[in-house]
């Protein structure tokens, strides 16, 4: 067993985290935008088997002249377009049917794992027991920066992960400067707060709000890509996903809206998650205590914002209502 | 007709929801630099219509004409697109940006938001036509003057060449409104063309060059302001000829209700809201309460009706004499002669001694009444606990809702519609009816008649006079002070959380009046006067 203090326990809570990481900025764009999607869960079932699917039947198809980073970058695109389907879905239901948010985002959970679960093993039986990718499309997955990641320390903690967890850290930058510094992040913030006010500047509220689940959506699902390709190595393994969906629901308020804070609280998450592989005090009894300190920790941080009440840290003003411009 | 002369034509707009015909083939004509006022009573279809104007309706009929050619205005793009801008009732402003934010959202330019370049051309406009605005200050940092502000410039900003202003004034001190006149002034020199809707006929006449009368969702005409008075527009608008008098009753009891001492209580944020009030409000005559908006009315009812925590200071309640009208109903038996202390009650204890509080917040629905149950509902919010049994009794309630339906004329398709449908004065009529209805010995309400059109304004000056006249003790904040001129008998003037005076409604003048709501005398002044 490991210390807590050392360079395999940071590189076990990044890799832990980059599931979390994916499934709260997808979130935090969709909320952006004031739907309340719970289908995260779903959707990341829905990416991590569409993802595995076109990765695997890439290599199928390719034989012997697959490589690894192709089956990787179809990969990738199944899973976002997957789990942006899922979203668009919610879309409908939600912003041109101004369906119930709660209960669609429910539905999508349930149809996304069983969805999942459902493909995932249908595949497996297909090919005989079960599906796995080719050691060098694993390989992908296990990452590392060629050279770089050799040096010493600074190899391991910085340069070791895979290139999802780079992805990620690229789009929470991303999505921080595109809400904060451009004109469509503005836009878009609008439309959550007070979608009517957003309307009358001329924003195109169906839009944005369509645009921000789906991609939102996307980017959740590259979570479970991670999860099926990174943690479980290429094999659909059942109930995979296990609730990671739910905790990025709630990192997103952890974060209070900020793609930063998001980043820092995925990896928080990450860390705890896997807290007591490194601690070796209390041993196996106390590990069902160590196990639900994110939950816990999630709990406290949301009693910590709603006392502090500031008006930044609140949740989009609209968030969870459906907008239809000739309500009386 | 069609020649180009006119900046915005209407020609026979329809718009209905449901059953209801909001318009009814509304032809309207505006011209270029030109301020026209839109009358009509509320419910009358104003906001419709503008609505259509600026997008967010899509009429079912009819044609509009911008510059002499046809349009169609599918959203309020397309009404920016066509020059045409609005300021909403309601602002439309997103409450965690900042102004300049506000004033550029949803605006084509560069990718990336310079925000230094947007409060620069926000400063430009600010200074064109004299207003003071900090491009970097948050929205839900602002008053509601400060507010209005941004959605003006907004509009400008869009180049709009069309504004329409739907009650600007409402919720506007007297300064402030004329601050606001002096801005629409020199946007019409500029050329904008200007569509105002204002319920206050002074302001009518003082401001526009022409005015249009809409009733019950029908164009009634267009007239020259300097051609008309306002009780000739009043008739226009009610269809009957109306006394524009406030009457001000003189009543036989005047006994001390009410005795406030030395009170002391803060705002949610810890700022001073009252600061050693004293008063006292006698039964049989109407209190008002003058001030600039935020002055400590909000806290000073509040701590009254036991909804807001007291620091310190005594609310001394004396009952009615036994031999009043409101004594005889045996609702309020005397306790003794001391008065009884209020401070330290809940809300229902006091509710039940009789002192009511109708509240009408600037958003009309805030306070006071559900949005989503109907007439019943809301009744029954009052009425619940008086009921025997775990069973809610439904009957008094529904015949109550009935009764106010009837003499209010409440517009509403059933008593059992959601208020949130009925427009603003309407709620406005449930909500004081409702109060007035339990038949209190002490009545406070505050805005009662805030975006109402005269005429349901009128009947809520009598309601009011009627509870005087029956000997309960009217507290009445307002904010037209013309009204509380004519209606109150004395005034209390607050500044700043401080009693600064207490004058004789029918002695004292505007000037004086408006004077204090900015300025507490010394004693020395108060030696010279």
């Amino acid at each position: 067993m490991s210390s807590l203090f050392s360079i395999s326990f940071v590189i076990a809570a990044v890799a832990a985290g980059a599931p979390l990481l994916f499934g709260t900025l997808g979130e935090l764009l969709t909320e952006k935008s004031g739907n309340l999607n719970l289908g995260v869960e779903g959707m990341m079932y829905m990416g991590g088997v569409a993802g595995l699917a076109g990765a695997y039947y890439y290599e199928q198809a390719a034989g012997a002249a697959s490589s690894g980073a192709v089956a990787a970058a179809i990969a990738t695109v199944c899973a976002f377009l997957a789990a942006a389907f899922g979203a668009f879905l919610y879309s409908v239901l939600t912003i041109t049917l101004r369906a119930n948010q709660n209960v669609t985002g429910l539905a999508l959970t349930i149809f996304g794992t069983g969805f999942g679960n459902l493909v995932g093993e249908a595949m497996g039986n297909a090919a005989g027991g079960f599906v796995a990718v080719s050691q060098s499309t694993k390989n992908v997955f296990i990452g590392g920066i060629p050279v770089l990641k050799d040096l010493p320390v600074v190899g391991k903690l910085l340069f070791s992960y895979n290139y999802l967890v780079y992805l990620g850290l690229a789009l929470a930058v991303a999505l921080a400067w595109f809400l904060d510094r451009t004109r469509t992040g503005l836009d878009l913030r609008s439309v959550g707060e007070d979608p009517g006010t957003a309307d009358a500047a001329g924003i195109d509220v169906t839009r944005y709000k369509y645009l921000a689940t789906c991609v939102g959506g996307g980017i959740s699902g590259l979570g479970g890509l991670y999860v099926v390709m990174a943690q479980q190595q290429g094999v659909w393994v059942h109930d995979c996903v296990n609730g990671k969906g739910w905790i990025a629901v709630a990192l997103v308020i952890f974060a209070t809206w900020s793609p930063w804070r998001a980043l820092v609280g995925s990896m928080v998450f990450g860390g705890l998650s896997v807290l007591r592989l490194y601690m070796s005090w209390g041993g196996n009894r106390l590990a069902p205590i160590y196990d639900i300190v994110p939950y816990v920790a999630t709990v406290v941080v949301l009693i910590a914002v709603s006392i502090r009440q500031r008006r930044e840290s609140q949740p989009p003003a609209s968030l969870g209502n459906a907008y239809f411009r000739e309500e009386r | 007709m069609g020649t180009g002369n006119y900046a915005i034509e209407l020609r026979e707009l329809t718009k209905t929801f449901g059953d209801v015909v909001a318009n009814d083939k509304v032809s309207l004509a505006l011209e270029r630099g030109e301020i026209l006022s839109l009358l009509g009573e509320n419910g009358s279809g104003k906001t419709t219509l503008m609505n259509m104007l600026s997008g967010i309706y899509f009429p079912d009929g009819g044609e509009i004409l911008v510059d002499g050619k046809p349009v169609t205005i599918r959203s309020p793009k397309d009404a920016h697109d066509l020059g045409i801008g609005m300021i909403h009732q309601h602002f439309k402003l997103v409450d965690v940006l900042t102004a300049a934010e506000n004033i550029i959202l949803g605006m084509k330019g560069k990718g990336r938001l310079d925000r230094k370049a947007v409060a620069r051309e926000v400063r430009a406009i600010s200074e064109k036509y004299g207003f003071e605005i900090d491009p970097d200050q948050k929205i839900y940092d602002m008053s509601v003057s400060q507010k209005q502000t941004v959605e003006i410039v907004k509009v400008l900003y869009r180049g709009a060449n069309v504004l329409i202003l739907d009650e600007p004034t409402a919720v506007l001190t007297p300064q402030e409104t004329e601050k606001l006149f002096d801005v629409l002034r020199s946007m019409k020199a500029d050329g904008k063309s200007i569509i105002i809707i204002t319920h206050k006929l002074r302001e009518v006449m003082e401001i526009s060059d022409k005015v249009a009368v809409l009733r019950k969702g029908q164009y009634i005409g267009t007239v020259d302001t300097a051609d008309t008075d306002p009780q000739r527009l009043t008739e226009m608008m009610v269809g009957r000829s109306v006394s524009l008098n406030i009457e001000r009753p003189k009543t036989e009891y005047q006994d001390l209700r009410l005795e406030v001492k030395g009170l002391n209580c803060r705002r949610d944020d810890g700022v001073k809201a009252l600061e050693d009030v004293t008063f006292q409000a006698m039964g049989g005559e109407i209190l008002g309460i003058a001030g600039i908006a935020g002055s400590g009315q909000k806290e000073l009812l509040e701590s009254i009706a036991g909804l807001h925590k007291v620091e310190s200071g005594h609310i001394f309640y004396y009952p009615p004499r036994p031999d009043s009208d409101l004594a005889r109903t045996g609702l309020h038996v005397p306790t003794d002669k001391a008065g009884e202390e209020l401070v330290g009650k809940t809300p229902t204890q006091i509710h039940q001694i009789g002192v009511s509080l109708a509240f009408v917040p600037e958003d009309r629905l805030g306070m006071g009444l559900v949005a989503d149950m109907g007439m019943v509902g809301n009744m029954m919010l009052k009425s619940y606990q008086s009921g025997k049994g775990p069973l809610v009794d439904r009957k008094a309630p529904k015949a109550l809702a009935e009764i106010l339906k009837d003499e209010l004329e409440i517009a509403t398709p059933s008593i059992s519609t959601p208020v949130r449908r009925l427009s603003g004065g309407n709620v406005q009529k449930v909500l004081v009816g409702r109060e007035i209805a339990s038949s209190p010995t002490v009545l406070m309400t505050a805005y009662p008649v805030r975006g109402l059109d005269i005429n349901s304004a009128y009947t809520i000056y009598d309601l009011l006079n009627e509870q005087k006249k029956l000997g309960a003790a009217v507290i009445l904040v307002g904010e037209d002070l013309d009204v509380l001129l004519e209606l109150c008998d004395r005034i209390m003037v607050l500044c700043g959380g401080r009693v600064s005076g207490v004058v004789d409604a029918a002695k004292t003048t505007k000037e004086e009046v408006g004077l204090l709501m900015t300025h507490i005398p010394t004693d020395r002044e108060e030696a010279d006067a």
